[in-house]
């Protein structure tokens, strides 16, 4: 059997479809509360950053078992989803999307938050006093001064989400030709002594990973 | 009409109260570093809220606790030019100018950039960014982005304080003639004693948040009302004193 066959080429696929999609939610979901965290002030903060922050220290599977949960058939949120259109999420590649969402997103936060707080905050202020509004302020002064924060969550995030097991695994499953991410590939790979297919794709995963870390600090030494 | 202020505000162990008020002219608010000269723009700007008091602008009013009016920032007619200049680094010269424009037309916007270019002789240096250009320059660009919006006045806050002495004197006949041009108050905070005593038409002296005395700079520097005004009038030396004679610039 070839190292790349249509089971392989699918983990593939899957992967970077997850890691695409989960990566533009961390974007959107994780600029947005990073500029909430770094320029407001309001009661829970402290504690919004913690429940934040948390995937980044857990185990994924615990951060996978509480997906379950809340978004499982019988969860606090995935049970009203169920009654309404009998449909739950559990073990669908949306699953996988959610899972890599949620560990990636402090990554994005984390670096776009300091990014964003080290705004000049005169600039801000000039802005304002120039009548442009906070958003247009955002749109055009915070976000284009903290991009190298941001674009460098992008990347560790697109990283992280791609290499996303444990979570996957509580959430989503290990289905061959349906949530099978590459990682997961991998240990069935491994277990079943598929050797040959399994080099290749860890072989690929850390060429990639590594292309992003690269990508990263490159956008980290580049000057203003 | 001009501007007139009635502030109270308390921070941190230090207490702001002060009321003035200066018609067309140049008001400079005068007294050491940490009297609460910066803060009274940053208040006048809304960029803070005062405790109470109120803020009116040629019969319009801005701020006041009692009404509970209190306008954004956006919305108060002023031309900011903070200390460290607040350039926006990611945009060049004109863009920033472009950015102090105020509810124009596309075609009135390009008219106006063109004129203050002019005015502010930055014509060639339209594509550049503030890191590469002068300290004068930047300096010039500031001035321009406050007055592309067509403020009702102008709110300075040291922005002399980082240049070399001749651009230092170039600037401040530039800005006396921006004045005259454009017929706005100009509110100027400095602690540099020669700058409030050639620039100002008004001084007011701050000392520990308050008001010690106000006037013009003939009556203020020659009648001090106490030893603590004397003291700053005095600040000047004998050394300046002739200098700021030669450079006289009415």
């Amino acid at each position: 059997m070839s190292a790349i066959n249509d089971a392989t080429l699918f983990s593939l696929r899957l992967s970077l479809q997850v890691a695409t999609v989960a990566t533009v939610l961390v974007m959107l979901v994780g600029i947005s509360v990073a500029y909430i965290l770094a320029r407001k002030d309001f009661r829970g903060r402290v504690l919004l950053d913690i429940l934040i922050t948390l995937p980044l220290v857990l185990p994924p599977t615990v951060t996978g078992y509480y997906l379950v949960i809340l978004f499982g058939r019988n969860g606090f949120i995935g049970r009203f989803f169920y009654d309404l259109t009998g449909w739950s999420i559990m073990f669908t590649w949306y699953a996988a999307v959610l899972a890599s969402f949620v560990v990636a997103l402090p990554l994005m936060i984390k670096t776009a938050r300091a990014a964003i707080e080290s705004v000049d905050k005169n600039l801000i202020n000039a802005s304002y006093s120039l009548g442009h509004s906070e958003l247009e302020t955002v749109f055009k002064v915070i976000l284009p001064l903290s991009r190298k924060g941001i674009i460098a969550g992008v990347v560790l995030s697109f990283a992280r989400a791609l290499g996303e097991f444990g979570a996957t695994l509580m959430i989503a499953g290990n289905i061959p030709g349906r949530t099978d991410t590459m990682p997961l590939a991998i240990y069935t790979l491994a277990n079943s002594g598929e050797w040959s297919t399994a080099n290749f794709m860890v072989l690929f995963l850390t060429l990639i990973s590594g292309f992003f870390l690269y990508i990263t600090n490159r956008v980290g030494m580049r000057a203003v | 009409m001009g501007l007139s202020v009635n502030l109270l505000k308390k921070v941190r162990g230090f207490t702001l109260d002060v009321q003035w008020e200066v018609e067309d002219g140049m008001a400079v608010l005068f007294g050491f570093s940490g009297a609460g000269k910066s803060m009274t723009l940053q208040l006048i700007a809304g960029l803070m809220e005062p405790d109470s008091g109120s803020i009116h602008l040629n019969g319009n009013v801005l701020f006041d606790s009692a009404m509970k009016i209190d306008l954004p920032p956006q919305r108060r007619p002023f031309g900011y030019v903070f200390q460290d200049l607040a350039l926006f680094p990611h945009m060049t010269v004109k863009d920033n100018i472009l950015y102090g424009a105020r509810g124009l037309c596309r075609d009135e916007r390009k008219a106006g950039v063109k004129k203050i270019v002019g005015l502010f002789r930055l014509e060639g240096l339209e594509r550049s960014f503030p890191a590469e250009i002068s300290g004068g320059q930047k300096q010039r660009v500031a001035l321009a982005r406050a007055l592309m919006g067509n403020p009702g006045a102008l709110l300075l806050d040291e922005p002399f304080s980082a240049l070399d002495n001749p651009i230092r004197l170039e600037m401040r006949r530039l800005l006396k003639d921006v004045r005259r041009k454009f017929n706005i108050p100009v509110i100027l905070v400095t602690h540099d004693i020669i700058e409030a005593y050639t620039m100002a038409d008004k001084i007011i002296v701050y000392a520990g948040g308050r008001i010690r005395q106000a006037g013009p700079p003939h009556e203020v520097f020659g009648n001090p009302v106490g030893p603590d005004v004397e003291m700053l009038v005095n600040m000047a030396g004998t050394a300046s004193l002739p200098l700021c004679a030669d450079l006289h610039l009415n």
